[in-house]
């Protein structure tokens, strides 16, 4: 399968296999007009199996959501055609109205206006709770 | 604005600084009687509740203050519609504090963000509720003089109790605690419970099924009560409710001073013959709650003052 190098954009690599689409969404890259690639279940030596998202514009990411996905996942940034940087990224501290509470109990269920603040609180185990009811976030 | 929304947001310090006020006022309750001449206590009660805002009111009228608020959401504008945040800047106009019971979690919080004064979780869905785990420590204090090397048993519902959580955290910051963990299978205490507070606080724990064979090591038991709603089926639950009654037969090899607690309301997990018991002290629990939330409200009013 040939998919288009890119000109001028980001590559998201070695994503854990099956979180692209997970990525995609949270990214709301589906609001983007131009050219996004994904490609799911690509042969990696190191991974076994992996996902890459290709997206052929400037537009800036959330490097956050990226790490809260997939802190493994390592982000080539391309010029003209060309790797100028590649950028490995951590789990972030704090996640700003990027998923909601689940939990029908918490405050940001009924009020509209309040920020949804997931914070990191077990790195090793990968866990994020809400700010507000401490329920734990589903990843 | 220093509010109190989580047990853990006090440090052992304040929370041994708040029990010898609160030792005092029990001593020389007439000292206190003016310290909060003029001040306003606003409770926000979102959902009803007796002993808690009764016991806040309580609290602010024997320092000498006043209580505004509501006891019900439909009394309130938040039957308008609202906001928590905009409540809570309407009653910074008002009051000096502000005790809020709110059936969603984490609503108090948001008041604390948004308020100009102290604000007192009262209470927060299954969340938190810290006066709770104020009065709990006082009581552990009163009956067995400090928190040093107790052994202290958690009998029930072990894993939806916000109660048990939240002393299971306060305790955990003492030296030489021993934790008994009381309860069926599937209301077990939940993993990060024993990962985040127990392990790395060095705390030994025992889980068991059995009341009847680690009586004889506590020193205090804190009683939940087991929810049929808990319960998967209710083959389980009958099967399993009366493991977990406190009667005065499951105490005949108990310590002679064991401390038993329950934060009540008290359906049947504590049977009434044990009322009667020297060892009972869960109405002494509901007194010191009082106090507590004097020892409280003083606090945050002079940090506010300040």
């Amino acid at each position: 399968m040939k998919v288009d190098a890119i000109q001028n954009g980001i590559v998201i690599d070695h994503i854990t296999a099956g979180l692209a689409f997970r990525l995609y969404n949270l990214l709301e890259l589906d609001k983007l007009d131009c050219p996004v690639a994904i490609i799911k279940n690509v042969n990696s030596a190191k991974m076994g199996k992996k996902d890459i998202i290709k997206i052929d514009s400037e537009h800036p990411i959330d490097f956050n959501v990226v790490g809260f996905v997939d802190p493994k996942a390592t982000i080539n940034v391309i010029k003209d055609g060309v790797l100028k940087e590649k950028l490995s990224i951590d789990m972030p501290l704090k996640l700003k109205n990027v998923i909601k509470c689940k939990n029908p109990r918490c405050i940001t269920s009924v009020e509209q206006e309040i920020e949804h603040v997931f914070l990191l609180t077990d790195k090793e185990e990968k866990v994020y709770r809400c700010l507000y009811c401490e329920t734990k976030a589903d990843i | 604005m220093r509010s109190l929304i989580d047990i853990i947001d006090l440090t052992p310090q304040e929370i041994d600084e708040m029990i010898s006020v609160a030792c005092d006022i029990i001593d020389n309750p007439q000292k206190y009687a003016e310290s909060c001449k003029g001040k306003k206590l606003a409770t926000l009660f979102f959902e009803p509740s007796t002993r808690t805002r009764l016991s806040f009111e309580a609290a602010m009228y024997e320092l000498g203050g006043n209580v505004i608020g509501f006891s019900e959401a439909n009394s309130s504008s938040a039957a308008k519609g609202e906001s928590v945040a905009d409540t809570a800047k309407t009653i910074s106009c008002y009051a000096d504090i502000i005790a809020m019971r709110h059936p969603k979690e984490g609503a108090p919080y948001v008041a604390s963000r948004n308020a100009t004064i102290p604000v007192i979780n009262a209470g927060d869905g299954g969340h938190n509720h810290p006066t709770q785990t104020l009065a709990d420590l006082l009581t552990i204090y009163r009956e067995k003089g400090g928190f040093d090397n107790l052994t202290v048993g958690f009998c029930g519902d072990l894993k939806f109790g916000r109660t048990v959580h939240s002393l299971i955290n306060a305790l955990s910051r003492y030296t030489g605690i021993t934790v008994v963990l009381i309860s069926p299978e599937e209301l077990k205490v939940p993993s990060y419970i024993k990962k985040n507070v127990l392990v790395p606080n060095n705390i030994p724990y025992i889980q068991t099924t059995k009341l009847e064979e680690v009586m004889p090591q506590l020193d205090v038991l804190y009683m939940t009560r087991v929810q049929r709603e808990r319960f998967f089926n209710e083959e389980d639950y009958l099967r399993l409710k009366d493991s977990y009654i406190l009667d005065p037969q499951k105490l005949t090899n108990a310590k002679e001073d064991l401390c038993i607690m329950h934060p009540l309301p008290r359906v049947n997990e504590i049977s009434v013959a044990v009322d009667d018991d020297p060892r009972a002290c869960y109405f002494k629990q509901v007194l010191n709650g009082k106090y507590m939330r004097m020892a409280l409200i003083l606090k945050l009013l002079e940090e506010a003052g300040k």
